[in-house]
């Protein structure tokens, strides 16, 4: 009792914050905001730049040279679907390599693995996605062609779209392995218990339960490597060829160009790309169009996440 | 409830020829609650548990239990939280074997059978004992599909798993509540809904037995009370081993209560035990043990 009694009266001094203090408070609040604007502006002004050049491009370009016999910017034939076929021709390769042994190294490791080899595990994969995609493009040309893919295909040409998509695939893996194994490691034991619990073996429980319970996360982690695929440049440049010029083709064992390695060999040559005006615009037309695709990969993935969270 | 006369503890049978030798330690006299009983479905020991011990990794967690399970009985296992309920139901159908470190020592006897011998294999031993846990865990996929799995698994014939999952669902007194909505979500069904599911889930494989965690602890009185009903109903059939922190729900239920304690050794280590084994009645009216007595009253008072 005589404590309370004791206390001094409450002012509302007492509660009230200095003026300096609010300004600082202020200050700060501003400095972080900046921060963020900045970042915003910056996406702004590339989308801007990119899809008023890509305007200029398509609205300049003669449109039957959208569709001609291939990829050829200095002789102002624009055959888009080349670029965009071998684009998704090698993505589908690299993800045919992928996502197996990404799923795979995933449910080893969050069903399977001993503690003790997780630990060492995964972070030797998430350094394994740090490889520099130029070590992949040689690696293609250098291994996977010369001692792999020549034993197979006696007419394989040096530079091909297969070699490019398992070199990708190669590259995806540890990115989809590790979103994966974080969704897989994220269904609740007692799911696990339950479906031991009913004599179901391990594989089984794997298979049935944990696989569609983590089913968003792998579709996310599918999604993911799908769009690094699609951008992936270097390995796809130095493995695949075709990046200046290149003649539609639908077979695998040949080279091609794909968006982004036109990009890059567009970007590269000035001089090539002086000979023609175009081709400059062509570039930004190219990254609008990757863009827009990686953008709708996105959403889908979005749609059927929600989709398939929807249904449980 | 259930038809029979009430099915109090005092109408365990074992007939001579089925009891066990070591009944002695299980601190029951056979022969003066046999005498007691009334002509009654007999019953056999489904397991025979002896000296078992359980460790995780190093630490030992249960000492010396020795007791036996018979059939067509609910079995209780009670006692303070910490004193290896849970662990030893979870040596049944071997469940401790998903756990990094943990080890069984003893010998537990199915049907004669030594669960633990090298030969067993461990996915045979849970198509015979099932388990309802303590938090319902239903599968994150349909009413139906829930219930199916099981039967999937054991191969049951396509055409017939639609009358195995009626017949699991109308069981555990669900069926009405869910037959038109089998092919929606489980996770829509409330807390109560889903336990009952979980059991529904459990004895569409047509088990032996049935080992439930504290099935009620995250139910209300109702769904708590449905629960308890249709444990009652299912003991015709099945053999139910039963851990759970409310007495009364011991008392309502079972026909044998198995009374654990947990002490702590020089160490520090807390290490549970059977205290007292016997027939409910018993164990609720006249506890050998002090122990038994102090906590009985001290949660029942
Ligand atoms: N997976 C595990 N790893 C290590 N120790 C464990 C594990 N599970 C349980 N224990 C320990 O074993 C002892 C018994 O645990 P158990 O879960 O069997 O108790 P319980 O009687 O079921 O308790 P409660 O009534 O709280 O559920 C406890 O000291 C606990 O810490
Ligand atoms: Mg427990």
């Amino acid at each position: 009792m005589s404590l309370t009694q004791d206390r001094p009266e409450l002012t509302a001094a007492d509660l009230q914050t200095s003026r300096s203090r609010r300004a600082r408070s202020h200050t700060v609040r501003w400095l972080f905001m900046g921060a963020a604007a900045v970042t915003v502006l910056v996406s702004a002004l590339i989308i801007w730049t990119v899809a008023s050049e890509a305007w200029t491009y398509i609205s300049q370009v003669e449109l039957d040279k959208l569709t001609d016999i291939g990829w050829f910017p200095r002789r102002g034939l624009f055959d888009l679907s080349t670029l965009l076929v071998n684009t998704l021709q090698i993505s589908v390769i690299a993800m045919l390599v992928a996502v197996p042994s990404g799923f795979g190294a995933a449910i080893y490791l969050s069903e399977y693995a001993h503690p003790r080899v997780r630990k060492v595990m995964k972070p030797t994969l998430e350094l394994l996605a740090s490889v520099p995609s130029v070590v992949l493009g040689v690696f293609a040309i250098s291994f996977i062609t010369p001692s792999i893919l020549t034993n197979f295909f006696d007419d394989i040409n040096y530079f091909n779209k297969l070699a490019a998509g398992i070199a990708v695939g190669l590259l995806v893996i540890p990115l989809i392995a590790s979103i994966a194994e974080d969704s897989l490691r994220a269904v609740p034991l007692a799911l696990r218990e339950a479906s031991a619990g009913l004599g179901a073996r391990k594989v089984t429980t794997s298979i049935r339960v944990v696989l569609p319970a983590a089913l968003s996360g792998l579709m996310a982690a599918t999604i993911v490597g799908f769009s690094r695929a699609i951008g992936e440049t270097m390995v796809v440049t130095i493995a695949s060829g075709g990046g200046d010029t290149s003649l539609f083709n639908l077979s695998i064992l040949e080279s091609g160009g794909t968006l982004t390695s036109a990009m890059a060999a567009l970007g590269l040559g000035t001089d090539q790309v002086a000979g023609n005006n175009l081709a400059f615009q062509s570039l930004y037309f190219l990254g609008a169009l990757l863009f827009a695709i990686t953008l709708v990969l996105n959403m889908l993935g979005d749609v059927i996440v929600r989709r398939l969270r929807n249904r449980y | 409830m259930s038809q029979e006369p009430e099915a109090s503890a005092s109408d365990v049978t074992v007939p001579d020829a089925l009891a066990p030798k070591d009944q002695s330690r299980a601190r029951i006299d056979v022969s003066a609650v046999a005498a007691m009983a009334p002509q009654r479905v007999e019953t056999s020991t489904v397991f025979e548990c002896a000296d078992v011990d359980v460790y995780y990794t190093d630490f030992r967690a249960l000492r010396d239990v020795t007791l036996d399970v018979n059939s067509h009985e609910v079995t209780a296992l009670i006692g303070p939280s910490g004193c290896g309920k849970t662990t030893f139901l979870r040596c049944f159908n071997r469940m401790n074997d998903l756990i990094e470190g943990a080890r069984v020592e003893g010998t537990i006897n199915y049907h004669g059978v030594d669960l633990y011998q090298d030969e067993v294999d461990p996915v045979e031993v849970r198509r015979r004992v099932g388990m309802v846990f303590q938090k319902p865990n239903p599968f994150p996929k349909s009413i139906y599909d829930n219930v199916a799995y099981g039967p999937r698994l054991a191969g049951v014939k396509r055409s017939e798993i639609d009358d195995v999952v009626e017949g699991s669902l109308t069981r555990a007194a669900l069926w009405d509540e869910v037959k038109d909505r089998l092919k929606m979500s489980a996770y829509g069904l409330s807390g109560g809904q889903q336990q009952r599911l979980c059991i529904a889930r459990a004895i569409a494989v047509q088990p032996d037995v049935v080992l439930m965690d504290e099935p009620c602890s995250a139910l209300d009185p109702i769904a708590t009370g449905r629960i308890e009903e249709l444990i009652a109903e299912l003991k015709t059939d099945y053999t139910i081993i039963i851990v759970t922190h409310n007495m009364q729900q011991a008392a309502r239920i079972s026909d044998m209560t198995a009374f654990f304690s947990v002490q702590a050794n020089e160490m520090g280590q807390r290490t549970g035990e059977l205290v007292e084994y016997a027939p409910t009645s018993l164990i609720f009216t006249n506890p050998d043990d002090p122990r038994t007595e102090a906590y009985i009253t001290g949660r029942v008072g």
